[in-house]
């Protein structure tokens, strides 16, 4: 036989397997629509998890990259001092970086921050410059500024200080909130799609044990006939992956119209902790991604259960 | 073609061997009848022949394939260089008679032109011609069993083993189903055939295998149905 004529039949089965499967798909349409129904739970669980969590880092994010620790500088100190304090500031390990902001600096960003309120410029134009140079400081870690902290703390420093640090505290307070609440999803997701991905399994590998059982004077005449493993085997398989593919398509669809309907209905830009209009924006900039993703979850947890299921019910092994 | 030497088979650890040191040399075309009362060890023979049941002992060697050799992955592979018909004919119920017959083709990828070139010759030889369309259902007994040899068939075996395929079969239907074994060894098929039925036995004057209690008890060419 011809490599070409070969490799023409098995395409043919190869095609054959899959009509089986999809011809399968339909027949079984009853057991099948349970076995979908639990794997879409679980397939969106999963994804809102991934959303979810994505959500939680970016907020997280956004309100750490606002905390700074202000430290106020008295009008009198000289340049050298100042110098010596960033550099000493700078020495200190968990200090990302220090910004000086001048007198002059401090005025101009004042007057654009009341440039609407006139009363307050005309007030301010009519004194001195009230307001004292600063050192902006931003941390590596904002969980752990103790060290800026103590070193601030030092007499020497707090001598060319001329108003208590400011340490962006009740920020603080929002991200330790977050955190907790992060971890605690993520241990909830992680378990949720755990034991939903487990109970999913079960039930395809059921559905594929009641398949075999319908179909078992098909599958024995198959066999008496000469039809291969694979040939078998093949359509459950298939049957199996197109379960995974309708409920990762179906999973995908629902939580985009979920999150289209919340960030427009809702007219809230965060329910609780999680903010939608991120978590919406987030998911329709990955939605290829997540929809493949799904998909390819889909299929492995269909394909895993029914070649478990079709190993131990579809007895290929010769009797002893 | 097909050489059995010594075969024995026993189901469980105790009891009486289903078949029990069993040798048997079948030559390429020939027709050979295997009679036996029911439980002999005539089915038990053809699943040993269709690799359906291992023997407890001896040597198989079916056209050139020695079982003992044999992989599990390789039991399709020698499935499809047999056919076989069965008492129950075992026919796809929701399947029309071209799809059965066409079915036993499409599981070893032949091509649907391919598929469709050779079901009217074959469905022509079983003289069920006209009958493509027709369900299990709407077809006499005999015409089942012309279907199931029909789809044994099609893949031109040089071995066809029927499991008393007249077994279900009023005398008429059941001499049909026996002038297309003929016909078919005539073209050059060994043909295994295992039978109650004295009439057929008597009148086809071929090769007589009798079986007892799982032996060998005769084995004599152009012979008449005689219980040992």
């Amino acid at each position: 036989m011809s490599k070409d004529h070969e490799l023409e039949r098995k395409w043919i089965t190869l095609t054959r397997i899959f009509k089986t499967g999809c011809i399968n798909f339909v027949r079984n349409a009853s057991l099948s629509i349970a076995a979908m129904a639990v794997m879409l739970i679980t397939l969106t669980i999963i994804l809102f998890s991934l959303i979810a969590n994505a959500t939680f880092s970016n907020t997280i994010k956004q309100i750490t990259d606002r905390i700074d620790v202000s430290v106020y500088l008295k009008d009198d100190i000289t340049p050298e001092q100042r110098d010596k304090l960033i550099a000493d500031l700078k020495n200190i390990d968990n200090v990302k970086s220090v910004n000086y902001v001048s007198k002059d600096q401090a005025l101009e960003n004042y007057r654009k921050q009341n440039a609407n309120n006139s009363d307050l410029l005309v007030a301010i134009s009519q004194t001195d410059n009230p307001l004292p140079a600063s050192l902006s400081i931003k941390p590596n870690n904002p969980n752990n500024i103790n060290d800026i902290k103590v070193f601030l703390e030092g007499t020497d420093i707090q001598a060319l200080q001329s108003d208590p640090t400011s340490y962006s505290g009740d920020r603080k307070d929002a991200i330790d909130k977050i955190t907790h609440a992060t971890s605690f999803f993520r241990t909830a997701g992680a378990i949720g799609v755990v034991v939903f991905a487990i109970i999913s399994m079960l039930i395809i590998f059921n559905t594929i044990r009641m398949a075999i059982f319908n179909r078992r004077s098909e599958l024995q005449i198959m066999r008496l006939l000469g039809a291969s493993t694979n040939y078998i085997r093949g359509p459950f398989i298939v049957e199996t992956m197109l379960y995974g593919i309708i409920s990762a398509t179906v999973s995908v669809i629902l939580l985009n119209a979920l999150f289209a309907a919340a960030s427009s209905t809702l007219q809230a830009s965060s329910l609780g902790l999680l903010d939608i209009d991120y978590s919406y924006k987030y998911f329709s900039d990955h939605f290829w991604v997540f929809l493949t993703g799904q998909i390819a979850i889909g299929i492995v947890i269909g394909t895993v259960s029914s070649l478990i299921a079709t190993r131990r019910y579809l007895k290929f092994k010769s009797p002893k | 073609m097909i050489l059995l030497d010594r075969v024995t088979k026993q189901y469980g650890r105790v009891g009486t061997p289903a078949l029990d040191r069993v040798s048997l040399h079948i030559e390429p075309k020939e027709f050979v009848i295997i009679i036996g009362a029911s439980g002999a060890g005539k089915s038990t023979l053809l699943k040993l022949l269709t690799r359906e049941e291992k023997p407890t002992g001896g040597k198989i060697i079916v056209g050139g394939i020695d079982y003992e050799q044999l992989k599990d992955r390789d039991i399709p592979l020698l499935r499809r260089k047999i056919g076989v018909v069965f008492q129950d004919f075992k026919l796809l119920p929701n399947k029309n008679v071209f799809e059965n017959v066409s079915f036993a083709l499409e599981i070893v990828g032949t091509s649907k032109s391919e598929i469709e070139h050779t079901i009217p010759k074959v469905l022509d030889i079983v003289g069920l011609k006209g009958k493509e369309k027709s369900m299990p259902s709407e077809l006499s007994g005999g015409e089942r069993q012309r279907v199931a040899i029909a789809r044994a068939v099609v893949r031109q075996p040089k071995i066809l083993m029927a499991d008393e395929p007249t077994g279900n079969l009023d005398p008429k239907n059941a001499w049909d189903v026996i002038r297309v074994l003929e016909k078919i060894n005539r073209y050059g098929t060994t043909v295994m055939l295992t039978t109650h039925n004295q009439e057929i036995v008597n009148k086809l004057k071929r090769r007589v295998i009798t079986i007892k209690d799982g032996k060998v008890v005769s084995d004599r060419a152009n012979a008449e149905y005689k219980v040992a």
